[in-house]
């Protein structure tokens, strides 16, 4: 979607403010809501593309002025109430109603080490046949679905180049709808900051973006 | 700007206690409904507090560093490479190293959410999830980077990684001059958070900072 999640390339956002030694977590409640987050995924009723995607439907104006946590803390209560683990009755006055669906796997603590250490999320292992490789020419589609997509808009229209082929990963935009993994390979893909940017931006510079295949024509 | 005031700074949350209440009252509702153990959160905030963070990922710099062999299975398989001292797991699956030069300079940003290499590097700092640097850094990379103290001559050329698919970025910068003779764990302690996401240079040793 068009959302304001997607600011590659805006202006007027701010100056980039660093914090010295910046703690981990700037109050309790974000311990919390990144804790709650992770603790709910492993609950296994949705996957990270429908996750990022419930964050990004949050309405512009209200990300624009809240903060990280607060994104996944509407994106949390947002899949609790949709995968029906929680009612928005149950939110908003705070009290368990109905019983929660049988048979979930509840994160233990003693899982905790071996959940946060799985080596395999994305990538796939399907023989899928590749459109491109290395070095090839390709102009980015241009789309503008209203689901998720990880097609930024700054890359869309543009002509880059293949500088690797990343292997066969599981498709965002199917996997975030619940349309199955769909797997596709994954490419980086070289854009000149010329051909983004336009003739101000400096003839060296290039930016990379990773473009899942249905992404990219030949050009 | 300092940041004794929260309310002037929207990424580092507002003071208001209503999150605090609905973060505890969402908190407690799913314990009563039996779908979070209270248990597995003290464990999930513990591992990304104390455990995981960006002194991991200097160790894996430092290696590069002082083996040549080790820098190059690297840069051509990180996620194993990494894997060898131990860093595996959540947001570094699927793990890439880039290499800084006298000539290339790489810079890594996630303009679409925070993308981040949770196990070399922890999880990411208030700036990298803020819309500044997620909107500023791949049509002004330069100027983000200048702000960062960061001065990239015009002969360099300046790659920037957008991290809008699973794969995740450790930038491997240069090592300084003048730490021949250092151990492995010396240089790592020279290694910053910021010169791995590519927005930071690392300082030689045994100079002061000029102020």
């Amino acid at each position: 979607m068009n959302g304001v999640h997607d600011m590659g390339g805006m202006h007027g956002l701010g100056p980039v403010e660093p914090e010295p030694n910046e703690p981990v977590f700037h109050h309790d409640w974000e311990r919390k809501a990144f804790a709650l987050t992770m603790a709910a995924g492993f609950l296994g009723k949705w996957n990270i593309d429908m996750g990022r995607y419930a964050r990004e439907v949050m309405p512009g104006p209200e990300y624009l002025t809240t903060s990280y946590y607060e994104h996944w803390l509407y994106g949390l209560e947002l899949l609790l109430v949709e995968k029906g683990l929680v009612t928005s009755e149950e939110i908003r006055t705070k009290r368990p109603t109905a019983p929660a669906p049988e048979g979930l796997r509840v994160l233990r603590p003693d899982d905790v080490p071996r959940r946060l250490r799985a080596v395999r999320a994305a990538r796939m292992e399907d023989d899928v046949p590749a459109k491109f490789k290395a070095g090839d020419g390709v102009v980015a589609r241009n789309i503008n679905p209203t689901g998720h997509t990880r097609l930024p808009r700054y890359a869309r229209g543009k002509r880059g180049v293949i500088d690797r082929d990343h292997g066969v990963f599981i498709y965002p935009d199917a996997h975030a709808a619940g349309l199955g993994k769909q797997p596709q390979h994954c490419y980086s893909v070289r854009f000149t900051a010329r051909e983004l940017w336009g003739a101000d931006a400096l003839a060296r510079d290039v930016i990379y973006i990773d473009c899942f295949e249905p992404y990219l024509t030949p050009a | 700007m300092t940041h004794d005031h929260d309310h002037d700074h929207v990424d580092a949350g507002p003071p208001l206690s209503d999150l605090q209440l609905r973060v505890r009252a969402l908190e407690s509702l799913l314990v009563d409904k039996g779908l979070v153990d209270p248990a597995a959160l003290d464990s999930l905030i513990d591992t990304y507090e104390t455990k995981v963070g960006p002194r991991n990922g200097a160790r894996v710099v430092a290696r590069a560093w002082v083996d040549p062999a080790y820098k190059q299975r690297l840069l051509e398989n990180a996620s194993e490479a990494i894997a060898e001292l131990g860093y595996i797991g959540r947001q570094g699956e699927d793990m890439v190293v880039l290499e800084n030069t006298p000539k290339v300079h790489n810079m890594v940003v996630c303009t679409l959410c925070s993308c981040y290499p949770w196990p070399v590097l922890g999880l990411p700092p208030v700036w990298y999830k803020a819309a500044p640097f997620r909107s500023r850094a791949v049509i002004d990379p330069r100027g983000v980077l200048d702000e960062f103290g960061v001065a990239v001559p015009a002969d360099v050329e300046v790659r920037v990684w957008d991290s809008t698919a699973e794969l995740r970025y450790l930038v491997l910068p240069e090592r300084p001059a003048g730490t021949e003779g250092f151990s492995e764990e010396q240089l790592a302690e020279l290694v910053t958070r910021d010169s791995m996401i590519g927005v930071g240079k690392i300082k030689a040793p045994g100079r002061k900072t000029p102020r």
